[in-house]
């Protein structure tokens, strides 16, 4: 089976039932997306799928019909994705786990709107997080929003 | 001379153990360092916490476990501040599991005696209890303590390290040691700048000199200010910094099943539908194991995860019943029961009998609360990689004890400790779960039946819900006089609980007999600073053998619910203003009066209440940390909002403020996630929650604003990784009476009102 992830073709042996992120992790050796619920309820998992935000915990690998992105192919080379930026500016994450979904669901969220309200914050931002790094978080989106309307 | 001895006995065989029966010499004995005969080439190492290669790669061991609380940056930083070099310039590594890295200040806040208790006997008795933590050796990260237990000894590692390295570079130089500076990873001579990697080799041979000083801390260039977290970076592009990343050749990937019935073994089982599954390469059977009350399982060892999961569902189980009662009701008649009985009793001040026997009936309030059994939930679920071959065993996994699971897996696996290395990755949430050795002990099972190869066990969210070492559930009756200034002048709280500590004992130490009293029981309840005359905490044992252990603040979680709760009900019942009332039952503690008044200042508590809204107020002292939170909330359309949380807390000295802060909130978040919805009930003996679906936490849309403000007027230094949790509760529950007028005494406190 063949998969574009990260602007890279990749070839997997994979059953097509299986869930985007066990083929990711388990046959790709891409480890960004983690798990954490495989009921697609905690967002841990979330890479971009023809650059929309999913659950790849609940997304079977043979139903995939477009190029994945997830965290691992965010940044330019060496140079962070300006929400990985903000992130680390803003010092968001604790254990971190989680923070992988959070960044990928944030940058699907900049991507269609570059000025995100509190509300569309609390609308579009629905993954857990354990450590309550949302406030941090809040501030990241906002940060990269404002680092992007500068750039 | 009744209190000496009650206390003594409390304190009990740990005092016998660490005081006497050892000896001042074991106590007092160095343990070696645990990377002499472990490094690389071009590698020298001056004491356990330090690493320092030729070409000056500074490496900080840092010996306790990264769950998000900050650890691999503050403890970086306490030697990095004495060492003189910047933190951006150092490497942090997870120490390996080893004695030298004890804790003795965990220990020490599990002696008796309330925090702020400070005499002859108090001291003593946590002493005895460091010292215990010393010969026991115990590497755990837990209790908030991990400043605390660093606070000396890793500031003392990078000053003994500056100090070798100035003799090795006079020698070097032939010139006086006091002659000699240091600055960012250099010894400086006149103008000469030397590497310190260039000086390692020779230094690392050298004694420290006997006359070392510490900073004084109006010099930190480092500490007391805000660092940037040395994993940010990893953690912000997705690392495989994990348990669950870790990768090694030819690795099978398993998952286990045990009995839903906790502790339960397995009758019978058919394996056919898994070993069916592609990809599935063995399935096994994991015998209960009655010590340690694991219960009986099955493990499937498959070529990745996804198949291990399929073939675990595949599988046909017949379950044993558990040795517990099987549902909620029957849980609760036996908590019931414990309510009247008086196990402990380990505070007794004033005459209690004689201040409720004359007292008017509308003097005396008393309510009845209660709280369920939780989960941890951490984010990654359960899992550990393990490799057994050729004599020796490694483990890969996030933990909480490496000293517990070094011992524990090399018992399982037949073999000495010292065949055995425990590698600590950083850990995807902790909250005391990551304490437990279940884990550890399973994979190291599962690694037997690999014929050499690696292993990694991840358990599912549902094995990881349903067999949680869980937050036990608690119940209390409370009772108050007023006297006639309306301040209460006797306060009667009785408890039941299972006990956290004979639970935890019997899996992690099956070789110990059970333990003795278990002070987890009523801190939070009988270690406050109120100063009440007659003030009486006593707790009933309930014989629940269901798995439990500490979640993330443990006794405090609900004590501190009882105690702030209840005494918003006094304050009501004698029309007192709730922050009047504290202020004047905390005058003696100043750390006290300050995040008082400093959360009243911050949530402007005095000002009216806005319509359809309501503050709720608390105190607590856990942890070492004097906290008090203020909660607003706002009513729409019959449910509650969470809008505002103000939290003023004193940690004596804030080595990092940014964290701390960061800490409180997240302890904040934690309490607040169980009260908008968290419990795991139980029938036919299982947990009925199994997932994110039945078992939620707080999410940004639920995220109130929150405010933290950090003080450094207490004499002693304070925890900060649980303090935020205890009072969210109980403030939270106080702000929605104001609100509605309705007292909520069971939690989750969704139980009787809905949250937006």
């Amino acid at each position: 089976m063949k998969l574009t992830v990260n602007s890279k073709e990749i070839e997997i042996e994979a059953d097509p039932d299986m869930p985007l992120l066990w083929a990711l992790r388990d046959l790709a050796g891409i480890r960004g997306p983690k798990f954490g619920c495989g009921i697609a309820m905690c967002g841990a998992c979330t890479v971009h799928v023809n650059g929309e935000p999913v659950r790849s915990c609940s997304l079977a690998v043979g139903d995939v019909d477009g190029p994945v992105v997830t965290i691992d192919g965010l940044p330019d080379g060496d140079k962070l994705h300006v929400v990985q930026e903000a992130w680390i500016t803003e010092q968001v994450p604790q254990c971190g786990y989680c923070q992988s979904g959070q960044i990928m669901a944030a940058v699907a969220l900049l991507k269609n709107n570059p000025d995100p309200s509190d509300e569309d914050i609390n609308d579009s931002m629905s993954n857990l997080c354990r450590c309550g790094t949302y406030p941090q978080i809040r501030a990241a989106i906002k940060r990269a929003a404002s680092m992007k309307a500068e750039a | 001379m009744g209190k000496i001895l009650r206390r003594t006995f409390l304190i009990g065989t740990a005092a016998i153990v660490g005081g006497v029966a050892f000896g001042t010499y074991t106590v007092k004995k160095p343990y070696d360092n645990p990377l002499d005969g472990k490094l690389a080439d071009g590698e020298s190492t001056f004491n356990p916490y330090l690493k320092v290669t030729s070409d000056n790669q500074i490496t900080v061991m840092i010996p306790r476990s990264e769950m998000g609380q900050g650890v691999t940056t503050t403890l970086a930083a306490l030697v990095a501040e004495e060492l003189d070099v910047r933190i951006e310039d150092i490497s942090v590594e997870h120490a390996p599991a080893s004695n030298a890295y004890f804790n003795a200040a965990m220990l020490e806040d599990g002696s008796p005696f309330p925090h702020y208790q400070r005499d002859f006997m108090a001291d003593t008795a946590r002493d005895a209890m460091g010292a215990l933590g010393k010969v026991l050796g115990l590497q755990v990260t837990g209790g908030s303590s991990s400043v605390k237990d660093a606070w000396l000894k890793m500031r003392e590692a990078g000053c003994a390290a500056r100090e070798t390295l100035k003799l090795a570079a006079a020698e070097r130089e032939g010139v006086a040691a006091d002659t000699l500076r240091t600055e960012a990873g250099h010894v400086i001579a006149g103008d000469k700048k030397i590497p310190y990697g260039e000086l390692a080799e020779a230094a690392a041979r050298l004694d420290p000199p006997s006359n070392m000083v510490l900073r004084d801390p109006k010099d930190w260039k480092m500490l007391g200010k805000p660092l940037p977290r040395t994993d940010a970076r990893a953690k912000s592009t997705g690392a495989p910094i994990f348990g669950i990343d870790v990768r090694l050749p030819d690795m099978l990937f398993a998952t286990i099943k045990m009995n839903p019935k906790l502790g339960g073994a397995l009758k019978s089982f058919t394996a056919d539908g898994a070993k069916a599954v592609k990809g599935v390469v063995k399935v096994v059977e994991m015998k209960r194991q009655d010590k340690e009350k694991f219960g009986g399982g099955v493990a499937v060892i498959a070529t990745n995860t996804w198949a291990a999961f399929q073939g675990a569902e595949a599988l046909e189980i017949e379950w044993d019943d558990a040795d517990y009662p099987k549902d909620d009701a029957a849980i609760a008649e036996v908590l019931n029961e414990a309510l009247t009985r008086q196990d402990q009793t380990p505070r007794d001040d004033g005459d209690v009998t004689a201040a409720f026997a004359d007292a008017p009936q509308d003097q005396i309030v008393e309510a009845e609360y209660g709280v369920p059994y939780l989960a941890h939930a951490t984010m990654e679920p359960m899992n550990a990689t393990a490799w057994l071959r050729d004599g020796k065993f490694d483990i890969w996994t996030g933990n909480q004890a490496p000293t517990l699971i070094r011992d524990d897996t090399a018992y399982e696996v037949g073999l000495d400790a010292e065949a055995v290395e425990v590698h600590t990755t950083y850990l995807g949430g902790g909250f005391g779960r990551r304490g437990e050795v279940d884990f550890a002990r399973f994979a190291a099972r599962v690694a037997k039946e690999t014929d050499g190869k690696p292993v990694q066990v991840v358990w599912s969210r549902e094995e990881d819900m349903t067999h949680d070492t869980y937050r036990p559930a608690s119940k209390s009756k409370m009772r108050a006089r007023l006297g006639g200034d309306g301040l209460p002048v006797a306060l009667d709280v009785q408890l039941a609980s299972p006990s956290i500590i004979a639970s935890v004992m019997a899996r992690t130490f099956p070789s110990l007999s059970p333990a003795g009293p278990d002070n987890t029981m009523f801190h939070g309840a009988a270690d406050q600073p109120y100063g009440i005359e007659n003030y009486r905490v006593a707790a009933g044992i309930a014989p629940i053998d269901i798995p439990i252990g500490f979640w993330r603040s443990v006794g405090h979680s609900y004590n501190a619910y009882y105690m702030e709760s209840f005494l918003d009900e006094v304050a009501e019942k004698a029309g007192k203003d709730p922050l009047e009332m504290r202020l004047a039952l905390l005058k003696e503690h100043p750390a006290a009066i300050g995040v008082l008044e400093k959360v009243a200042e911050m949530s402007d508590w005095k000002a009216p209440a806005r319509a359809g809204r309501g503050k709720g107020l608390a105190f607590h002292l856990s942890f070492g940390a004097w906290t008090a939170e203020v909660i607003e909330v706002s009513l729409l359309d019959g449910e509650v909002k969470i809008e505002n949380v103000w939290c003023a807390v004193d940690v004596g000295t804030a080595l990092d403020p940014s964290i701390v802060k960061a800490q409180l909130q997240s302890g904040i978040i934690y309490g607040l996630s169980a009260a908008l919805g968290q419990e795991i009930t139980f029938a036919d003996g299982q947990a009925e929650q199994t997932n994110f679906d039945t078992y939620d936490a707080m999410r940004m849309s639920q995220c109130p604003n929150i405010e933290v403000e950090v003080l450094e007027n207490a004499k002693h230094l304070g925890g900060a990784g649980e303090p935020g949790t205890p009072p969210a509760i109980p403030a939270l529950a106080n702000a929605i009476h104001a609100a509605t007028g309705k007292r909520l005494r069971q939690m989750p406190l969704s139980k009787d009102i809905d949250f937006v």
